[in-house]
């Protein structure tokens, strides 16, 4: 008799655990469904919807396209406007290339650094604001940075009776790329600074004090026990910095709209211009997969450690 | 043993010097901007910002708030009738469902979760042409609140993982004595672990809000009308094509980052946390 009790109410507990599951995720699965999941999908389907049925062709044209502005591989060689000599999908990778290294490079030797300096809770603080503003204003604070009459950068270069490099950079082609990445260098490596100091704050210290009484300098330490220790920090600022890379849109919106002569152009403002400007759908869709299928590849990493490392705490 | 020390403090002297230039030469641009906005800006193209002498004046700053054409204090309130609903209803929902991705195993919940990892790195770009149509159909284009859902929808699955990872930590032995003492699941969600969960919630509410706040991508492909613009496409509008009037221009962009910053200066500890804190851990 008991155990027929126990039965029924562990079964109507059954019931409510389901009742519980399904009330507690209903709103989240509706809202992803409808403003997320659909038009991820619907996304795939524009990009093969051409005049005559489904096809690739959205794909080849954006791949082949040579108009300056929205080239993604190879624009046309325009003589008098003396554009680069590559398109936004190339910048996006340059981008990636440049950048990475650096922030990667910043960001540990700072937190390294940081041990030993007065006030770096301040130097920290200063560091971090470029990941609080807006992008925008960010985009704007760069666009300042390089300004022949204002700037701090072409002042510099006067002043090294450079006179090459005392001009507005963002204005040039040849200078305009390099110039905005140099700019998101300095917004963004509060982000990798911040992980490796939370990083180097959780290294167990036992080990470094073994090293040190065994007589090991400064430089061994660093490169061959601190270093493999922050493998997981490491992980999550290529990651995240390559994501944030290949996403950039508002600095260069705001500061060159991917000028002059598209020498600056990025792939989200290519999907942008074909979006808005071109108003041709299908190729802004076909641009948006193609940038997607490429976060994929740092994102689908990323994802493999996060279940990865969910399945170890079990 | 002098000499020793004399060679570490020259060497802790040498470290404190670059860092701290490297941190002066990173307010530079932020010092310039804030410089140039209380400067008449005909003065600051002859004789520089870096320069303390000379008048100073607030009127890039009234202007900058109040230009009917591209005064930026239209755009706050626009800007905080988006971001707050924005970060209240992604930050309840998903906590629902964080709870039972903590609690409970359930179907296809693995498939669900890398679900929502694969949402938070694709790229905005990936949904615009067809929530464009379906906006519009929805007679949401061009309105504030079809901004507020595209937001709340799109914050949900950092959040959701964020959550999760915080509940997942918590202790279980209260809910269990809870659950012994007759309680529902309710019960124990709104009453136990939503007030365990408070730092949690602050680091969520810190950056979604900022994150709203700062977005340009999604206002400037779903807002059409200026009167409903938010405060950063204002500000990009401030931008002229070929002359920039960087007077202006700097008390805008202050005006653009007075909110974030003022959000952070409050909730640092949380915002860091809720910016790097759930990447640390694994």
């Amino acid at each position: 008799m008991f155990r027929g009790i126990w039965r029924r109410s562990s079964r109507k507990r059954g019931r409510s655990k389901k009742a519980i599951i399904i009330t507690f995720l209903l709103p989240e699965l509706i809202l992803l469904l409808t403003f997320v999941l659909t038009p991820i999908v619907g996304t795939f389907v524009i990009s093969f919807q051409t005049d005559n049925g489904y096809g690739p062709d959205n794909y080849y044209k954006v791949i082949t396209e040579t108009s300056p502005d929205k080239a993604l591989v190879l624009p046309k060689n325009i003589e008098s406007l003396r554009p680069p000599p590559w398109g936004a999908l190339i910048h996006n990778i340059v981008w990636v290339l440049i950048h990475l290294p650096l922030v990667v490079f910043l960001g540990l030797a700072l937190a390294y650094l940081l041990h030993e300096v007065k006030g770096s809770s301040i130097v920290k603080t200063i560091i971090f604001l470029g990941m609080v503003i807006p992008m925008i204003v960010g985009g704007l604070l760069i666009r300042f940075m390089y300004d022949g009459t204002l700037g701090v950068v072409p002042l510099l270069f006067k002043t090294l009776g450079i006179n090459s490099l005392a001009k507005t950079w963002t204005n040039y082609p040849q200078t305009a790329l390099i110039s905005l990445i140099l700019g998101s260098v300095w917004l963004w490596t509060g982000f990798s600074l911040t992980v490796y100091s939370a990083a180097f704050e959780s290294l167990p210290k036992s080990y470094i004090e073994a090293a040190k009484i065994d007589g090991a300098s400064g430089l061994q330490i660093f490169f061959k026990i601190v270093i493999p220790l922050l493998r997981h920090a490491t992980i999550v600022v290529v990651v995240m910095t390559m994501l944030w890379d290949l996403k950039i849109f508002d600095i260069v919106y705001v500061s060159t709209l991917g000028g002059p002569g598209g020498s600056s152009n990025v792939m989200a403002l290519v999907m942008y211009l074909y979006f808005a400007r071109a108003l041709d759908y299908g190729r802004s869709a076909a641009t948006a997969v193609i940038l997607a299928l490429i976060t994929l590849i740092p994102g689908a990493w990323f994802i493999k450690q996060v279940v990865k490392s969910g399945k170890e705490k079990r | 043993m002098v000499r020793r020390r004399g060679k570490v403090f020259l060497k802790y002297l040498a470290i404190n010097i670059i860092v701290w230039t490297i941190a002066i030469l990173w307010t530079l641009p932020f010092i310039g901007v804030a410089m140039v906005s209380v400067k008449p800006f005909k003065e600051v193209v002859v004789n520089g910002w870096w320069t303390l002498t000379g008048h100073y004046t607030l009127k890039n700053f009234i202007d900058a708030w109040s230009n009917p054409v591209y005064g930026v204090g239209r755009g706050y309130t626009n800007s905080f009738i988006v971001a707050i609903p924005s970060t209240i209803i992604p930050l309840f929902i998903a906590a629902l469902a964080a709870y039972v991705f903590s609690r409970f195993s359930f179907p296809l919940k693995t498939w669900l979760f890398i679900t929502l990892l694969v949402i938070m790195s694709m790229p905005q770009q990936m949904s615009v042409v067809p929530l464009f149509f379906m906006l519009d159909r929805m007679g949401l284009y061009d309105q504030l609140s079809g901004l507020i859902l595209v937001h709340s929808a799109w914050g949900l699955a950092w959040i959701t993982f964020f959550l999760k990872n915080f509940f997942d930590t918590l202790p279980r032995e209260v809910e269990e004595a809870a659950r012994v003492d007759g309680a529902g699941d309710f019960h124990i969600f709104f009453r136990l672990v939503l007030p365990m969960s408070l730092p949690a919630i602050a680091s969520v509410s810190a950056i979604q809000f900022t994150w709203v706040w700062s977005d340009f991508f999604y206002a400037l492909v779903f807002i059409a009308s200026p009167e409903k613009y938010v405060v950063t496409l204002q500000v990009a509008n401030m931008r002229g094509q070929y002359f920039v009037d960087w007077g202006l221009l700097s008390a805008g962009a202050i005006f653009t980052m007075l909110v974030p910053l003022l959000v952070y200066a409050l909730l640092q500890k949380y915002y860091v946390r809720g910016m790097v804190g759930w990447t640390i851990k694994g």
